[in-house]
Formats: C-alpha cells, sequence, structure tokens
C-alpha cells in the first residue's frame, strides 16, 4: 500500500518535481518580475488549469475534449456574473434608465436582472455554481454519450460542436450575456477592490495556489485504482468492460473532475484580468489548450503546466515583435509536436535529460546546501 | 404565423428555400471531400476548410486574368478545373509530407491539420491580404428568375447547385463504379488484406487525399458566386462540414446528401424567423441533440467506436 503522501506527490521524482514547479511559481517568478508580467503570467496560470485537465482526460483517459474552453468559460462568466452585479449598485449606474442592472442590460433594454442572474447576487453560491454548472453540463454531455459508446473522434467533433453552440449563443444573446464584448468592468469582490497592486500579488498566489492543489488531486486521482483503470480504458476498453467495469461512469467522472478544473480556472482568470468574453468559449480557445497540453506532455500533469507558460511566452514575445511570424510558428508547433514529440517536453525529458537524473541530482543538492547552512547556523551560534 | 399571413410564409419559404440551396450546394461539397477523407480515410482534417479557400483564391486569381485579356464570359469553367487541381496537387503534397506518417493517429491527424490549417491562413493573409476579396463574375451568372412578382430566385445558385450535383454523380460513379473507387472501398475496408491482392495501399491513400482536398477547391470555387472570400473564409465552414458528415452518418453517400440539405434549409428558414445567430444554433443544437440519441448517424448501421 503506497502512503497517502506518495500518492498525492507521486513518489520521489513527481515530489521533486513538484517542488521544483512550486518554487518557481511562489518564489522565483515574483521576486524576478514586475507586476505587469506577473499578471501575464497568473493568465498563462490560470490556462495552465486546462490543460491539467486535459492531462487526466486526454492522455490518460484517451478523451479528447475540444470543448475545454467551453468549461473554462462557464467558471469564468459565474465569476464575472458575481463581480459585475456588484460593480452595478444604484449608485454607480445612476445614469442609466434602469439603475442597478449591469450597463449592457441597460443598453437593451432590460428593465430587471433575468432569472439566471439572480443566484449571482451572493458569492458563496456563485462559488458553488463556479464548481457546478461546468460539471453538470459536462455530466450531461458524459452521460449522453458515453453511455451510448461514443467516443474518440466523435467525442471531439461534437464537443467541438457544443464549444461552437455555446460561443454563438453568448455572442447573439448580448443583453443576457454581454454578447461580443463579454462581462467588463469587474471593480470589486465584496467590496475588496481586485484591481489594486496587492490584490493581484494576493490573486496571483491565490491562484498558483488552487493550480498545485488542482495537480494534486489530479496527481491523486492518477496513482489511485481509478488512474490505472483509466491508463486500461484508453489502451483496451473492451477488455475493461469484459472485466465487469462500468467504462461509461469512469468516464462520465473523469470528465466531470476535468471539467471542474478547467472551471477553476475560469474563475481565476476573471478575478486576475478583470473580465470575461466569449473568445474564451469558441472552439479555437479549446484547441489552443489541446496544444499546450501536448507541447508539454499529455501524460505530464506538471508537463503540461511547462507547456502552457512556455506556449504563451513565445506567444507574447512573437506576436509583440513578429505579429505575423506567430502563426507560422504557432501551427508549425503544432504539427512538429504531433509529428515528432508525442510525448511533448516531457517526453524529451523522460528521454535525454533523465539520464542525468536531474531529480535525484537536485534532491542530493538540496540536502548538501542544507546540511552546509545547519553547520552554518550552528557555527554563527 | 410570426404575424405573416399564409401567402407570404409560402413565398419566404420558397426564397429562403433557394437561398438555403446555395449554402446547401456549399457544404454538399465541402461535406463531400470530407466524406472521402474522413468517412473513408478516418483522418480528421481541420484544414479542410483552407483547401477550400485555396479554391476561391484561385477562382478570384482566374478572375483577375479573365478581365485582363477580356473572356470573363468563359473563364468560369476552367477555373473550376484549376481550382480542383490545385487543391489536389496540394493535398497530394500534404499528403506526403504529413499525414501518412499519423495514419495509426487518427487524434492527432486533428491536431497536426490544424497547425496546418493556421500556417495556411497565415501564407493566405501575407499573399492576399487580409482584406476579403471577390471574383469578377461573368454576365450569364448574375441576376435573377422572377416565377411569379413575389418570388426572387438568384441564377448564382441554380449554377452552383447544379455544379454540385455533377461533383456528387461524379463522387458517386468514381467510388461506386469505377475500378479506381473499388481500390479505395478496399483499401479503407482492410488495408492488409487489399495490400496482399496487390493494391499500392500507399498510392491509394495519397490519391484519396487529395481527391478530397480537389472537391474541397471545387467548393471553394462555388463559393466565390455567392460571397466573397478572406483569409478565414474556410474556418467557417469546418465545423459545419464535420456535423454534415457525421450527422450523415462517415461512410454514407446518401446520408452526406440528406444531412447536407436539410442542415442548410433548417439554418436558413431559421434564420429568417429568429436571428442568425439563433437560427444557427437551433440547427447545431437539434443535429448534436439527434446526435446523442443517434449516434450512429442518420444512414448507418453500426456503432460509431
Amino acid at each position: 500500500m503506497k502512503s497517502l503522501s506518495d500518492k498525492l506527490l507521486g513518489g520521489k521524482q513527481g515530489a521533486v518535481g513538484l517542488a521544483l514547479l512550486a518554487l518557481l511559481l511562489f518564489v522565483v517568478f515574483p521576486l524576478w518580475l514586475d507586476l505587469f508580467r506577473l499578471g501575464l503570467l497568473g493568465k498563462y496560470v490560470t490556462y495552465a488549469f486546462v490543460a491539467v485537465s486535459l492531462v487526466l482526460l486526454w492522455g490518460n483517459g484517451g478523451i479528447l475534449s475540444l470543448g475545454q474552453g467551453m468549461f473554462f468559460g462557464l467558471g469564468g462568466y459565474c465569476m464575472a456574473m458575481f463581480l459585475k452585479l456588484e460593480a452595478s449598485d444604484p449608485v454607480s449606474t445612476k445614469i442609466q434608465t434602469t439603475p442597478g442592472i449591469p450597463d449592457f442590460m441597460d443598453w437593451n433594454q432590460l428593465t430587471e436582472i433575468p432569472w439566471f442572474w439572480v443566484p449571482f447576487k451572493s458569492l458563496p453560491l456563485t462559488l458553488l455554481l463556479v464548481l457546478i454548472v461546468p460539471t453538470l453540463l459536462a455530466f450531461i454531455i458524459g452521460y449522453a454519450m458515453f453511455k451510448r459508446r461514443v467516443g474518440g473522434v466523435y467525442f471531439a467533433i461534437i464537443t467541438q460542436a457544443i464549444a461552437l453552440i455555446l460561443s454563438i449563443l453568448i455572442v447573439g444573446q448580448q443583453g443576457y450575456t454581454g454578447g461580443v464584448n463579454g462581462i467588463t468592468d469587474l471593480k470589486t469582490m465584496m467590496g475588496w477592490d481586485i484591481r489594486t497592486d496587492s490584490a493581484k500579488y494576493i490573486l496571483y498566489f491565490a491562484n498558483a495556489g488552487l493550480l498545485i492543489g488542482c495537480m494534486l488531486l489530479s496527481r491523486y486521482i492518477l496513482t489511485s485504482k481509478f488512474g490505472m483503470l483509466l491508463l486500461a480504458m484508453r489502451d483496451k476498453e473492451e477488455r475493461v468492460r469484459f472485466s465487469g467495469y462500468d467504462v461509461s461512469n469512469f468516464k462520465i467522472f473523469i470528465f466531470c473532475v476535468a471539467a471542474m478544473i478547467s472551471a477553476i480556472g475560469g474563475a481565476m482568470f476573471t478575478l486576475q484580468i478583470g473580465f470575461m468574453s466569449p473568445s474564451f468559449v469558441g472552439i479555437v480557445p479549446s484547441i489552443e489548450m489541446v496544444i499546450f497540453a501536448a507541447v508539454g506532455g499529455r501524460m505530464s500533469l506538471i508537463g503540461a503546466v511547462y507547456g502552457t507558460l512556455l506556449v504563451n511566452f513565445g506567444k507574447t514575445v512573437f506576436s509583440e515583435t513578429f505579429p505575423e511570424l506567430w502563426l507560422f510558428l504557432m501551427g508549425g508547433l503544432f504539427i512538429a509536436v504531433v509529428m515528432f514529440f508525442p510525448d511533448g517536453l516531457a517526453g524529451i525529458y523522460e528521454k535525454y535529460a533523465k539520464k542525468f537524473d536531474v531529480a535525484g541530482l537536485v534532491s542530493k543538492y538540496a540536502s548538501k546546501i542544507s546540511k552546509k547552512a545547519s553547520k552554518m547556523i550552528g557555527e554563527i551560534i | 404565423m410570426f404575424g405573416y399571413t399564409m401567402d407570404e410564409v409560402g413565398n419566404i419559404m420558397v426564397m429562403q428555400g433557394f437561398s438555403g440551396l446555395s449554402l446547401f450546394s456549399v457544404l454538399l461539397l465541402m461535406a463531400l471531400g470530407l466524406a472521402i477523407i474522413f468517412g473513408q480515410m478516418g483522418v480528421i482534417n481541420m484544414a479542410h476548410g483552407e483547401f477550400m479557400t485555396v479554391g476561391a483564391y484561385t477562382t478570384v486569381f482566374m478572375s483577375k486574368l479573365a478581365v485582363k485579356y477580356e473572356i470573363v464570359n468563359t473563364y468560369f469553367v476552367f477555373a473550376i478545373i484549376a481550382a480542383f487541381i490545385i487543391a489536389f496537387f496540394i493535398g497530394y503534397f500534404i499528403e506526403y509530407l504529413l499525414i501518412r506518417h499519423l495514419y495509426k493517429r487518427p487524434l492527432d491527424t486533428l491536431l497536426a491539420t490544424w497547425g496546418l490549417s493556421l500556417v495556411m491562413q497565415q501564407i493566405f493573409r501575407s499573399t492576399f491580404g487580409a482584406k476579403e476579396v471577390s471574383a469578377e463574375l461573368p454576365e450569364w451568372l448574375l441576376g435573377s428568375f422572377k416565377p411569379t412578382p413575389d418570388i426572387d430566385i438568384p441564377i448564382n445558385g441554380v449554377f452552383v447547385m447544379g455544379l454540385a450535383l455533377i461533383v456528387t454523380v461524379g463522387v458517386y460513379f468514381f467510388m461506386f463504379r469505377s475500378r479506381g473507387g473499388l481500390r479505395v472501398r478496399a483499401t479503407m475496408q482492410n488495408r492488409i488484406m487489399a495490400g496482399a491482392v496487390g493494391i499500392n495501399t500507399q498510392k491509394v491513400d495519397r490519391l484519396t487525399f487529395a481527391l478530397g482536398c480537389g472537391i474541397a477547391g471545387v467548393a471553394g470555387a462555388a463559393f466565390t458566386t455567392i460571397s466573397s472570400t478572406g483569409p478565414t473564409t474556410g474556418s467557417l465552414y469546418i465545423v459545419d462540414s464535420f456535423m454534415v458528415v457525421v450527422f450523415g452518418g462517415a461512410a454514407s453517400l446518401m446520408g452526406t446528401i440528406a444531412s447536407a440539405f436539410g442542415i442548410a434549409q433548417a439554418q436558413s428558414i431559421l434564420q429568417f424567423f429568429m436571428t442568425s445567430s439563433m437560427g444557427k444554433v437551433a440547427t447545431l443544437m437539434t443535429i448534436v441533440i439527434i446526435l446523442m440519441m443517434r449516434p450512429e448517424g442518420l444512414f448507418a448501421s453500426k456503432v460509431r467506436k
């Protein structure tokens, strides 16, 4: 029997990898980057939630969902609706025909808040709905499809169509959703201004902490018996079914977990960036997020996070300096990763860097340094 | 009904029906190519829309030449053939470079071809500019019939539909009534057996993929008669085309025709009575719900795997 800590961290190798990532996110980046760059990084970290969810779903479960963007977006929209309601109090919206409702509703001649906005007046309910709404949608889609043994390519295409439907719906229903601009001008959460520098730091750390939490949860799922079953289902679904397992229920479960993790990322995105728009819901972001996971390594939780950060860093650098080259590079990256590095960065690491046993080296040096430090402290005392 | 008299509803139905027929023709041409590539070969070609754009730009380019040499009335036939040939050869080349390495990993073809579509879009943007361009249409394609005073049927729509029907019949004869089609179907059903009886399966793969791309090129040529072309034109149709193929039952030609017709008509008639976006949402939603209840599509009996 493995102990709980082994299950959470994934052995020595996994623990060192996680510790390095946490060190980067919590210490190195905040000290090294200015607030603007740190904000960008925070944005990428929210995408990493989706990449982690795809490692669970696609790398280990063999289910490619092209609709993860919609769960990200739904989580973000739930958060944005709460913040928008708080930002549109009667005092600050007194120039509107109907004060006290969000500005885009007023522009679209709505005179009261629609029924599905009402629960978002309360924060606890909102936090609950951030998790429940995407998970429920995932459950409905998963139940309808996996129970009928629809999988693989067809699942990918249908989730893509659903993502398209949702993004058209959000753009089309301007009065209820803010349309193509999304929900903007978000100011405070329970009176706490989320636009100040200190709030930005706090949100960044909360975000990074949540990401590590989600990774621990994912690692726990993958190292449990369920994780073994997931791999078995990916490789030989029929055999798992004939062994007496109900494959569809496992698939529905993992799809729901993946949706929930993506939704947390979406909610954190809204909090940090201060808006949510349909451009994070549709097909393009959904596929881009698959690529983040593919670049990092579809089998590796930690790799997926690095993949997300690297691709987005590249996107920022190249679209600032050579906007025309970016699409070529992005497209070329897709093709190269799929053709030559199907296991992504993590695969390259496994193949080359592992020979040098980086994890072993790091832990050796860490113990050396700590010994030295304790010696020095001893001398000083 | 919706504040119109029955007579008006009838006329609207006929006119929206005909505008739906143009959409139907383009969708059908796109879906025919995709039905071959996806339904037969199992390759998820996300760059299929870009092959359509290749055909569209070829037509636009030919029309510019035609204006220069003053053969606007006859060039369109050549443009269709050129669109087919250019898309065919690009497809042939892409299969050789990219697709043939990925036959065993269908989900990965999706990602690789998505990357390809990004690259192709940027190539279009760098070569032809970000602005939408349109072809000079010959005079006989412009204007409309008026069978009754209230009904207006555009000629280009009828032309495009004729083109779609000719291509459909051609694909049918090629796939089901010719030696070449027999080889294609044999290879797709059982690659090893087909190889054992002396079919060059690699060559068949390459030609099949190229044929699908060529038909997408024809779809692009047809598209120029009803709308203008931009770098991202193709990507607007890709999800619709996949839905057509999946909805119709991936391996069935009849299913593809029926579902292209159903989807195009539903979209264009619903878009008149609701807003344009809600019409599209209602159509796609209906398809998704039907597919959830009947995953194998309209015209196929096998369980999807």
